[in-house]
């Protein structure tokens, strides 16, 4: 017998007695187990604003608690302008993307040789690029952070590898809540999800020493993200 | 007495005493409650929450054969190679065997406590493997060839100083003791590493049977390079770390950010449904996942306990446990420490060994309060004690309550007692704490407090 049977086995006759519901202890069961009992997670989760103007401002804000550099802007002129600015004040030689909507319109201001990660590329130069820039599939107001995926957003090690991240995104792909980011990645992808989704909340940290709030442990140690 | 509960005690006695240790230990949690309150009370309802997690993760547990057939249906559909492992040791020769048919000779590590369970990296060094560990906490105590502290914070017991100390002495590269100089000598350390790996090992926090997806919550993004640059990956996970919906995420990533690190998100949370796909650039070409039993399923068969499987290793009831606090992580001996530790060990490794972890309790109930699953945690460590006095009851224990039984239930005899005691009590007040004193263990740090002559029950009868 396989060990997938084995284990198959054990869990079948473990089961064979029931368990009692969580919250019941020593009493009967308060009540039955409802069918998907976090599908109201909405109401429970920390509160969203109805309005578009409110979604952003939390979304600003969130993204400040998290040292995230977010500019909502006012075109694709504006987002050009955002992104060349970036690249003077940090002296960008060599930057790395990938082909999209907005990538394409936006990138070729910066005048720099693009290594394009959706399709075969050398890891070691893009270890060598001062920034990745990346589109998402959705900003997320209650966290502030991105959601990205390897069809979406160039591959896995775009958002990660450089030590600056730079997110392009649409006002149209604000959502309110987690959620809502979960639900339009299923209606997207559902049958053929990309081989990563990732929910990017600021960027990378870690409070391993005396638990100090450090900023690029690993992956970037900047995150901005640039909405128009 | 086993050398597990002699060390236990050995250890606890020298770390509640250590002050050091104390303020290390203490300035940590103190800055760990104060975020996690406030996060927790960002959410319109905690305890809403808490509730439906503690469902969901039911519903998950109490069908986890079907889960797990979908969850493995839907992995292997997508290319990704599933593997099962009843034990420890299935698993470290399944892993093994992937490493010598890879001809790997380095592999990079993202935090997983499944592979400390297993005694991973020790199997793979000896065959001659290179492990490195990327998270920095794991980083820091490999160096030390120590295991992790805490399951979430794997150095928090020691100071930036004996840290820069172990960089300079280990690495030869500290140059100072500030936290962000000496991150970046690890960010410097690990960047070519990823690189050059021939295979990325991780671990999971939760496993998607509706999408069959693997979900890895990380705040450094070395589990997102792990899974990025290697061309061979491999997941070990538990089977419990099952969850029926993708959705069901929406609600377990904050939930396991504020009740982990007061966090209102960890940084990166990923979910991995295969390995790299037709049009994708990168990424691993072979993916392989290892479930691992390793005796859950005999703590799936203690219905009773059940719901400690519902554990998503957040530490929250670690952070606050006085006794975590006071004796420490590596004082428990185990890779759980802590209060689910004291649950799940005596399951996993066996009750007799280890069912001191269950007395070393003040059964106050903070972790059952703290736990985000709703895990009934004090109340799994008084039936662990039944259990334990059940199948092996301890004779001078078993005789000494009976006789109380027989003392108390008659008042002529407790009459007496009483009289004894408020005699003889003078004699203890003169061997306190000696090897003399019958109550040593208690009086050793203690005193008695002076029994008066006469009784409440003597006072009430008396009283005008």
């Amino acid at each position: 017998m396989s060990e997938r049977e084995n284990i198959l086995g054990r869990i079948r006759e473990a089961l064979k007695v029931p368990a009692p519901l969580p919250g019941s202890h020593g009493d009967a069961p308060i009540h039955a187990a409802t069918a998907a009992p976090a599908s109201h997670a909405r109401e429970w989760l920390p509160a969203v604003g109805a309005s578009s103007a409110e979604q952003f401002a939390l979304f600003a804000k969130n993204a400040a608690d998290l040292k995230a550099d977010f500019q909502l802007l006012a075109s694709a002129a504006e987002m050009r302008a955002a992104l060349a600015a970036l690249r003077d004040r940090e002296g960008w030689q060599r930057v790395a993307t990938h082909s999209g909507g907005l990538t394409d319109a936006i990138c070729p201001v910066l005048s720099l040789p693009l290594l394009r990660t959706d399709r075969p590329y050398d890891v070691q130069e893009l270890e060598q690029c001062d920034a990745g820039i990346s589109e998402c599939d959705a900003l997320i107001a209650q966290t502030g952070g991105v959601a990205v995926t390897s069809r979406s957003a160039g591959g896995r090690a775009l958002s990660v590898l450089p030590p600056h991240h730079v997110v392009l995104a649409r006002r149209e792909q604000l959502v309110a809540d987690l959620p809502a980011a979960f639900a339009l990645l299923q209606q997207k992808y559902a049958g053929n999800y990309p081989s990563m989704i990732s929910f990017i909340t600021g960027p990378s940290r870690t409070g391993d020493i005396e638990r100090i709030l450090v900023l690029g442990a690993h992956g970037p140690k900047r995150l901005t993200i640039l909405c128009f | 007495m086993s050398t597990f509960v002699s060390d236990f005690k050995a250890h606890a006695t020298e770390k509640a005493g250590d002050l050091r240790h104390r303020k290390v230990i203490s300035t940590a949690l103190r800055s760990y409650e104060v975020v996690r309150d406030k996060r927790k009370a960002a959410f319109q309802s905690w305890e809403s929450a808490r509730q439906a997690a503690a469902e969901t993760k039911w519903e998950a547990v109490n069908h986890l054969d079907t889960h797990l057939e979908s969850l493995v249906a839907k992995l292997e559909a997508r290319g990704t190679k599933v593997h099962w492992a009843s034990t420890g040791a299935q698993a470290r020769e399944i892993i093994a065997q992937i490493l010598r048919d890879k001809k790997a000779r380095c592999i990079i590590k993202s935090k997983a406590m499944t592979s400390e369970e297993i005694h991973l990296n020790d199997a793979l060094e000896k065959e001659g493997f290179t492990v490195v560990e990327s998270d920095l906490g794991e980083f820091i105590v490999q160096l030390r060839h120590e295991p992790p502290y805490h399951i979430v914070f794997p150095s928090m017991h020691l100071t930036r100083g004996e840290i820069k100390d172990l960089f300079q002495k280990e690495l030869g590269d500290a140059p100072s003791d500030s936290p962000e100089d000496l991150t970046m000598v690890a960010r410097r350390v690990m960047r070519q590493k990823y690189i050059t790996a021939d295979v990325g090992f991780t671990g999971g926090n939760f496993a998607i049977a509706e999408t069959g997806m693997i979900s890895i919550t990380e705040n450094e993004g070395n589990a997102r390079l792990t899974a990025a640059l290697p061309k061979t990956m491999v997941t070990l996970i538990g089977i419990e770390k099952v969850l029926p919906r993708f959705a069901d995420l929406a609600l377990f990533l904050p939930m396991l950010a504020t009740a982990g690190a007061g966090q209102p998100m960890t940084c990166y949370n990923t979910m991995y449904s295969g390995p790299r796909q037709p049009g994708e650039c990168d990424g691993p070409e072979e993916w392989h996942v290892v479930l691992l039993d390793n005796r859950r399923t005999e703590l799936l068969a203690d219905a009773e306990q059940r719901d400690a499987l519902h554990c998503i290793r957040c530490g929250a009831c670690l952070n606050v446990c006085p006794i975590f606090r006071n004796v420490g992580g590596h004082t428990y001996g185990t890779t759980y420490s802590g209060p689910v530790g004291a649950v799940i060990t005596p399951h996993l490794r066996g009750l007799q060994e280890w069912k001191h972890l269950s007395n070393a309790s003040s059964l106050c109930g903070a972790c059952t309060e703290a736990c985000p699953v709703k895990i009934d945690l004090h109340h799994h460590l008084l039936q662990n004690r039944r259990n334990a006095s059940a199948s092996q009851p301890a004779f001078f224990e078993k005789l000494a309550y009976q006789l109380f039984g027989i003392v108390a239930n008659e008042p002529a005899f407790w009459s007496l007692a009483k009289k004894i005691g408020w005699l003889t009590q003078p004699l203890q007040r003169a061997v306190k704490g000696s090897a003399l004193d019958p109550a040593k263990a208690w009086t050793k740090t203690r005193d008695l407090p002076p029994q008066p002559l006469e009784s409440f029950k003597d006072w009430w009868r008396n009283r005008k």
